[in-house]
């Protein structure tokens, strides 16, 4: 469904990535794990065109991204829940939804069809049904990832970017987000890219995973077999760190 | 000793006048908020208006309704024209840059007008003649009742606009988060020239408007833009009633510093307000966090 063909981004004049290839299959959920600033916003940045590859290829459906903006790639069905969610503070909470399915509305969309969206973002999240009056701003964190994830699917998405979904969330929210994502993938079939820091939680619910590091990637296993890697356990998933040390 | 009428008198006219302030001051505002720069050229969109009317009035022989019409269309496009060729080629540039470029293309519109209709004043008939009304012991003239309802109407249509369509939440939302907006599939491109499209044709439906009590001429712009963006300023550049009421404030004391000191002082005034809102409440008067922007 996405194939990144060797492609290299700059932030200016740092090269954030190098060569880097992946891929995704319909239906899959695949996790990019890395250290800080290995360049895992960056993957996602550069399948989104928000900052597009210097060289190398994206293909979605076998279509090029590189050479559109960030709207057509929406446009295509790719949304991107940004690193820290992101979501337009001084609106409602039923405004920022509304917005998810902007390019809906502008492509003539029957609002009724968008309506109905709106009601499964609810049954999903009841707690953002509760507070659809409220101002994005005043909610809690994990409803603002909620939030986020929400305003996303409103543009009926079949590729899911979800960038650092857990960061900074208390361990029983997480829990809950993450389930909504195996939600999304079981009901929808939403293919889904998941970048995280918290490598045990999102391994545990994908299919494959890649790792990171100084952006390259260095491995590319079933999410199973990198929860056993002795490598990633001690480098990204705090275990095992005294056998290894002692080795 | 000045009497309460004709202190009322003063309040009305400044009224009047300050509501075409905030006219041109939420122009400034809707362009800032888009872009983050101060639009200098807004006074240019408001000359244009009055001096455009002149035009299809008298030498297109236009009746009055298509006249202003014409004359906003035509502002409008010189909006978008502005926006294309000197604003969007230079996206990444500073703010600073694009500020000083505004001030270059208000030169630029008010030279080619004062080339092409000289330096006259030219005077727009009132939309309905000059039969004084009376308001308690003071008199307003149906061209004050014509500027308080179509600021009005303006102000109500830009609520509905930025509060309940899409695509005005989508410009609020650009104001707010230009990287999120993409993210969702904004053309935040699109948007800038949007705002600019709509603050030119605000912009010189104010100056149609007040044409006719003030008269117009290649260079009314430049006073009518600052004393807009004063009102901005003290509305903490919302686009929404902080600016509304900026202009009011201004147009009123204004008019009462005119007329009990002296006529001398009345641009002084407006300045004298910036400064003061400047040193002691830069946000503006009426911000409080991150309330109203548009």
């Amino acid at each position: 469904m996405l194939r990144v063909k060797n492609i290299n981004t700059y932030y200016g004049k740092v090269h954030a990535l190098k060569n880097v290839s992946l891929h995704l299959n319909r239906g899959e959920i695949v996790a990019l794990i890395g250290a800080n600033g290995a360049g895992k916003t960056t993957v996602l940045n550069s399948i989104s065109a928000l900052t597009p590859p210097a060289s190398g290829e994206v293909l979605f459906e076998n279509e090029p991204l590189g050479v559109m903006g960030a709207d057509k790639v929406v446009r295509l069905g790719i949304s991107q829940v940004p690193e820290g969610r992101q979501i337009f503070k001084p609106l409602s909470v039923e405004d920022n939804l509304e917005l998810g399915a902007y390019l809906r509305y502008r492509g003539r969309e029957g609002k009724d069809a968008i309506r109905k969206d709106l009601e499964g973002i609810y049954e999903l999240f009841p707690r953002l049904l509760e507070r659809k009056r409220q101002i994005a701003g005043t909610l809690s964190g994990g409803e603002q990832q909620m939030l986020a994830i929400g305003r996303a699917l409103m543009a009926r998405p079949k590729l899911m970017l979800l960038d650092e979904p857990s960061m900074g969330l208390a361990p029983l929210v997480v829990q809950e987000i993450f389930r909504v994502i195996e939600t999304l993938r079981a009901e929808q079939g939403t293919t889904i890219l998941l970048v995280e820091q918290n490598a045990k939680a999102a391994l545990k619910i994908a299919d494959r995973g890649y790792v990171l590091e100084t952006g390259k990637i260095i491995l590319e296993e079933k999410a199973t077999e990198l929860l056993n890697n002795r490598e990633v356990q001690r480098a990204y998933l705090g275990k095992d760190k005294k056998e290894i040390w002692e080795r | 000793m000045a009497s309460s009428d004709q202190i009322l008198q003063y309040c009305l006219s400044g009224l009047s006048t300050g509501a075409i302030y905030a006219l041109i001051g939420i122009g400034f505002a809707i362009i800032y908020n888009s872009t983050g720069i101060i639009n200098f050229a807004q006074g240019e969109f408001v000359m244009l208006g009055g001096m455009l009317t002149v035009f299809f009035l008298s030498v297109a022989v236009l009746p009055l309704p298509a006249a202003v019409t014409a004359a906003v269309l035509v502002a409008t496009l010189v909006g978008v024209i502005f926006e294309r060729l000197a604003i969007r080629p230079l996206k990444d540039a500073q703010p600073i840059t694009l500020i000083i470029i505004t001030i270059g293309g208000s030169i630029l519109i008010r030279g080619i007008v004062m080339l092409v209709w000289g330096k006259d004043t030219h005077a727009l008939p009132a939309f309905s003649g000059n039969e004084p009304l009376f308001v308690g012991g003071a008199t307003i003239l149906p061209q004050h009742l014509w500027i308080f309802v179509i600021t009005v109407l303006i102000i109500a249509a830009n609520r509905l606009y930025f509060h309940h369509s899409i695509s005005g939440k989508a410009m609020r939302a650009c104001s707010y988060n230009a990287r999120a907006s993409r993210l969702v599939g904004i053309d935040v491109k699109r948007m800038v020239l949007f705002s600019f499209a709509i603050s030119a044709a605000m912009g010189s439906m104010a100056g149609i408007i007040i044409a006719p009590l003030t008269m117009t001429s290649y260079d009314v712009g430049v006073m009518l833009g600052l004393k807009g963006f004063c009102a901005a300023i003290i509305g903490g550049m919302s686009s929404g009633i902080g600016t509304v009421f900026g202009g009011l404030i201004v147009g009123v004391l204004e008019s009462l510093g005119a007329g009990l000191v002296s006529s001398g002082y009345k641009d002084a005034i407006a300045f004298f307000i910036l400064l003061i809102i400047l040193f002691l409440r830069p946000q503006g008067l009426f911000r409080k966090g991150e309330t109203e922007r548009v």
